[in-house]
């Protein structure tokens, strides 16, 4: 007969644990993906760069279309959110700061890693954790290929590089949504608008944006990946997982992302 | 005996469990072994651990007398590139193609041309009988086909050592045949050494020189297949003869296990 101490603490002790432990794996994986992507290629292990171009190309490239629309929206929904304030005041001008700001430091990056996320992020877990599930993996081990650098590596790679891209492109594209419905439906001189865009800017802003991007790019594969490896069973686990991965990267994401904007806001 | 592999009091876990309770075996070389168990008596978790997949709780494993436990992973990786594994779906990488699957041990240990890479390749294919399946991708071949994808893949490297998890489950007899007359041929013309994981009686009595027997996690016989015929021990009798397990519950057991408590 367990102590009602006992009932009490016992699943307290044994949630720790389990999360202790997915830590522990979680920061192994950690250590092997950094391992294989800048150290052994120094050691004469060299990258799989037709591998890397391909998830570059499924990462990328085929998802410039949605970043681009949902960016143009929500620069016209931001420049729309904030006329609407700023027009009581006859400010109007300074709708250009609100939109320049807010998407080059914060909703171009974080809008690109949501999108990538749940279009890339969830579909690493679900490759790498069918793969478990089919023995590829062990399969893989087994021929004496380190399955970190086969696989997650490429993955790495390519959004370490593509959500910055991606990000330039949906702070681009967002900047024109919110310049489209200023000078039409607000009203303001084209070139007003410009140059107030321009002056509300600095290059710190786009930097910092790119750096969080960098970031996230990270966390969104190292997710995806420790997901899938996590996949010890059938296809229904892989459909949980999958749908973890997605709401752990985003929502890591945001914690990063508070984290960073703190970061910049007291040290730069 | 010339041994192979040389199994020493391995005991394993899974969590709790104990799958395999201190067992010890020898593997010679050059021959067909096969290991014989009832479902779930730990057969593929045991060659798991033979090919490096899966760390004991303790004893040995040794490869040509070299102890694979204790070995760091680059040194496991050289023992690896000899040895070849069919598992029991197969494995094949489902992204690539059948000659990239079976062309990516060569491109990963080996510097040979991708044109000696691609003729490999083809005479692998040719010798599982699947020359013209080259472009194909696995989610387009049959269960038999992938098996057999899987062996060639498994050859590419010409390695010393061949391991089978239950190649014939899940096949027509025509094609386990097939198979077994396969694993007849790598032995006799490669001199491979060769562990088939299975519980198909026929194709136990085809293809094996060495019998072990495993139950409920223990070694029950190791020997030639002449001497498990003759052998007078009840639970491999059984298992000869395809009886079923001794009825272990009186009626009101069984009707208070079905009723659940
Ligand atoms: N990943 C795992 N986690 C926990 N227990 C496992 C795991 N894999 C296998 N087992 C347990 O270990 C035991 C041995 O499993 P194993 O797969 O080695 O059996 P087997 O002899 O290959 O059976 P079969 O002939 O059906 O393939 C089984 O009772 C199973 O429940
Ligand atoms: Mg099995």
């Amino acid at each position: 007969m367990p102590s009602i101490a006992e009932a009490l603490l016992g699943p307290i002790g044994r949630k720790t644990l389990s999360a202790l432990r997915d830590i522990h794996d979680a920061s192994k994986l950690i250590n092997a993906t950094f391992y294989w992507t800048f150290v052994s290629p120094f050691k004469g292990k060299p990258l799989r760069v037709r591998a890397s171009v391909s998830e570059i190309v499924k990462t990328g490239y085929n998802s410039v279309p949605i970043v681009a629309v949902i960016s143009l929206f929500v620069g016209i929904i931001l420049a729309l959110q904030s006329a609407y304030q700023l027009k009581r005041l006859g400010a109007l001008i300074y709708v250009a700061n609100l939109v320049g700001v807010s998407i080059i430091r914060e909703l171009g990056p974080i809008l690109t890693a949501i999108i990538v996320a749940g279009r890339s992020g969830s579909a690493f877990a679900a490759e790498i954790g069918s793969m478990k599930a089919a023995e590829e993996v062990d399969a893989l081990i087994s021929m004496g290929i380190n399955p970190v650098r086969f696989l997650v590596v490429p993955k790495l790679i390519a959004l370490m590089l593509m959500v910055p891209a991606l990000t330039v492109i949906a702070d681009a594209i967002g900047l024109f949504g919110g310049f489209l419905l200023s000078v039409t439906a607000l009203e303001i001189h084209p070139y007003n608008y410009f140059q107030q865009t321009i002056n509300a800017l600095l290059v710190k802003d786009v930097f910092t944006g790119l750096v969080k991007a960098w970031a996230f790019g990270v966390v969104i594969t190292i997710v995806g990946a420790y997901q899938g490896f996590k996949v010890e069973g059938g296809a229904e686990e892989v459909g949980l997982r999958t749908t973890a991965s997605v709401v752990t990267s985003i929502f890591l994401v945001i914690v990063f992302d508070l984290f960073f904007t703190a970061l910049f806001y007291y040290f730069t | 005996m010339d041994k192979a592999i040389d199994v020493k009091d391995l005991v394993t876990h899974y969590g709790e469990r104990e799958i395999l309770k201190k067992i010890s075996f020898s593997i010679p070389r050059g021959k067909t072994t096969v290991i014989l168990g009832g479902s779930g008596c730990g057969k593929s978790t045991l060659l798991k651990h033979l090919i490096g997949l899966l760390k004991p709780t303790r004893g040995n494993i040794l490869i040509n007398r070299k102890d694979i436990v204790s070995m760091n992973e680059d040194a496991l990786n050289d023992i690896r590139k000899r040895m070849g594994i069919l598992f029991q779906g197969a494995a094949l990488l489902n992204s690539m193609t059948l000659m990239d699957n079976v062309a990516l041990p060569l491109r990963e240990h080996t510097e040979l041309e991708d044109s000696t890479i691609q003729i490999m390749v083809r005479m692998k294919l040719d010798l599982v009988g699947l020359s013209g399946f080259e472009g194909f991708y696995p989610s387009q071949l049959s269960g038999g086909m992938k098996k057999r994808a899987g062996l060639a893949r498994a050859m590419a490297l010409d390695p010393e050592f061949l391991f089978f998890d239950e190649p014939s489950a899940g096949l027509d007899p025509v094609t386990a045949a097939g198979l077994d007359e396969l694993i007849l041929k790598l032995r006799n013309v490669f001199k491979m050494t060769i562990v088939v994981v299975t519980h198909e009686l026929p194709s136990v009595f085809m293809i094996a020189d060495y019998v072990i027997m495993l139950d409920l996690g223990e070694v029950i016989f190791s020997g030639t297949l002449d001497e498990l015929r003759v052998s007078g021990n009840p639970r491999i009798k059984m298992f000869l003869d395809r009886r079923p397990e001794a009825e272990t519950y009186s009626p009101e057991d069984y009707f208070r296990f079905i009723a659940g408590d």
